[in-house]
């Protein structure tokens, strides 16, 4: 267990470098400099700019410069806010980013697992087909729709709750965790049913059932260890697409996270912002993968060889 | 069913029975030929505008109404649906041309070369491909073309892994080994032995895939990173309709409900060939 751990961070290592390496040459190949603005800068200051930003110096000392400051948690500056380092914007939105995530996650493991194990308790009853139903509805309604659409009705039709915001007024926060965690509770929903159904038919339960034990600690001792393992493999490529849920969220609700000044960045073209997250990003979502494996894999002894 | 039935009769014969299947695929087509025939069949053109008019509702002149530029939505819905699919279709042929022969050759030779091939694919499994996407529109531009490619080079990981299992367990069948004592060549091999017989997976998963890739595209498109103006993908329309949902709601309402349709049915039919193909996942 031990080996394999270390094995698997050492492995994300090399993995982390060359994505940063990808996106800091692949950002260089960017038709036209940071400071083509729509009004011309002369060539004396504009000389003066790449002095300051230091893109005077060999690309190879650029990367190296840049790679160093990275490891010391220095992303540089941002093009577009000058005064502003990347660190200090991605300091001040990921804890929101965070924040919002976390009650997605919690909605959808709540949700998600808690009407799958249901489902697949009651099969073939209204309590199987209906939750499975609306999991179809959350699997194929976009985020970007469900959003607008819960604003649309919750917000503007019977006001009920604030349309925007977070942390300013009291239930802004409802609305963008529902929307975000809507889709993966869906997505759990179906998982843990899958995985319930496999394993009550396994022999392991009915000897369970044999031996007089109650249905409820049959289902929760037994049962859910193993039928839940699909879910908890599945939260690790969760977090990567929650991070793409908030680019959408952050973006409808208006907030201040992580999301949005990516996508901001995005369309500024504000190349070091860019580069700053989304090797960031990377870095979080190789991270999150690293835990659910190893969740996984001390879930399910028999893969724990391997 | 017939006394001599194949995979594909048996298959075909399961998936005729299963409705929702059934529905699904009939809506696809629908839509597929609205998407074709859209510059005879749109009332009016997709760039089209009405200045005078602006937003108006529904009516007998535009039946889904017009946008704020006096545009009429049912067109631009119909436009939109080309891209959309044409999206959907060719990054999806991307991601199995990539995802095919990756998992045939890794799965084949197996021994190093397997191993090798199968660790790059964990390791991109593990990174943020999204950004990746988002990465490439920024520094090229929103090139449609670029966006199939990129869409589809992100969408092949999963293929692989299949094909790959899926080779391992025909490559060991007496028919294979009997081709390699023929001295059949390693390319006629993949083509006439080992291809025809993963079809049905391959089949199953790129109509699963089709739907990820649209909403891939959609997504880029709403945050305003895929398909530009005047050009409209359903994406956009959303886009657009969120916009001015306040006031106009029909903007969000009717591309909203075809996109999600679409989807509905993309997921059906796709879910029904898995079962008609394989009835052991029925189950789940």
């Amino acid at each position: 267990m031990l080996a394999i751990f270390i094995k698997r961070v050492f492995m994300a290592i090399p993995v982390l470098l060359a994505v940063a390496t990808m996106t800091f040459f692949l950002i260089k190949l960017a038709p036209g400099g940071p400071f083509d603005a729509e009004k011309a800068v002369s060539p004396q200051v504009l000389k003066n700019l790449n002095a300051v930003y230091n893109l005077d110096a060999s690309e190879w000392e650029q990367y190296t410069d840049y790679m160093s400051g990275v490891i010391q948690g220095d992303f540089g500056p941002s093009f577009k806010y000058p005064g502003r380092s990347v660190t200090e914007m991605i300091a001040s939105g990921l804890p929101i980013t965070f924040e919002l995530a976390m009650y997605a996650i919690l909605i959808a493991l709540v949700i998600g697992v808690l009407s799958g194990v249901l489902a697949a308790l009651k099969r073939n009853t209204m309590l199987d087909f209906i939750p499975m139903a609306i999991a179809m509805i959350g699997i194929c309604v976009p985020t970007f729709l469900m959003g607008p659409l819960l604003v649309l009705i919750f917000g503007i039709q019977l006001e009920l709750l604030p349309v925007a915001g977070w942390g300013q007024l009291s239930g802004d926060k409802i609305l963008p965790s529902i929307t975000l965690g809507f889709a993966y509770a869906a997505y759990i929903a179906r998982l843990s049913r899958g995985g319930m159904l496999e394993v009550l038919n396994q022999d392991f339960i009915r000897t369970a059932r044999a031996k007089g034990l109650t249905e409820r600690m049959v289902v929760i001792k037994h049962a859910m260890q193993g039928g839940l393992i699909p879910v908890v493999s599945f939260l690790g490529p969760a977090i990567a697409g929650l991070l793409a849920g908030s680019f959408v969220v952050e973006t409808i609700f208006q907030i201040p996270g992580l999301g949005r000044f990516y996508v901001e960045a995005a369309l500024n073209r504000d190349y070091t912002m860019i580069l700053g997250t989304t090797i960031f990003f990377s870095a979080m979502i190789v991270f999150f993968n690293l835990i659910s494996d190893l969740a996984s894999l001390w879930l399910n002894p028999r893969s724990r060889d391997v | 069913m017939s006394k001599n039935s194949s995979l594909w009769s048996d298959a075909i014969y399961r998936l005729t029975r299963n409705k929702a299947a059934m529905i699904g695929g009939g809506i696809l087509i629908g839509l597929i030929a609205c998407a074709l025939l859209a510059p005879w069949i749109a009332p009016y053109s997709y760039s089209y505008q009405d200045l005078d008019l602006g937003a108006s509702p529904p009516s007998s002149d535009h039946l889904l109404g017009t946008d704020i530029l006096g545009r009429d939505l049912l067109s631009r819905i119909l436009y939109g649906a080309r891209v959309s699919l044409l999206v959907g279709f060719v990054a999806t042929g991307v991601a199995l041309v990539i995802g095919v022969s990756w998992g045939i050759i890794a799965g084949f030779f197996g021994g190093r070369i397997d191993s090798i091939m199968m660790r790059i694919v964990d390791i991109l499994y593990g990174l943020p491909f999204i950004i990746f996407v988002i990465l490439l529109m920024v520094i090229f531009g929103s090139n449609l073309w670029l966006l199939f490619g990129a869409i589809g080079a992100v969408e092949w990981l999963t293929m692989s892994r299949i094909v790959r299992g899926q080779v391992i367990g025909l490559k060991n069948q007496e028919f294979v080994l009997a081709a390699k004592a023929m001295g059949v060549s390693n390319f006629s091999m993949f083509k006439r032995h080992l291809l025809p017989n993963i079809l049905g997976p391959i089949a199953v998963y790129a109509t699963l895939t089709i739907p990820q890739v649209m909403l891939l595209e959609s997504f880029l498109s709403f945050l305003g990173l895929g398909i530009q103006p005047p050009m409209s993908s359903w994406g956009t329309l959303i886009k657009d309709g969120v916009e001015s949902m306040e006031e106009y709601g029909w903007l969000l309402i009717y591309p909203g409900l075809t996109f999600t349709i679409t989807l509905f049915a993309l997921n059906f039919f796709g879910d029904g060939l898995r079962d008609a193909l394989d009835p052991k996942t029925t189950d789940n």
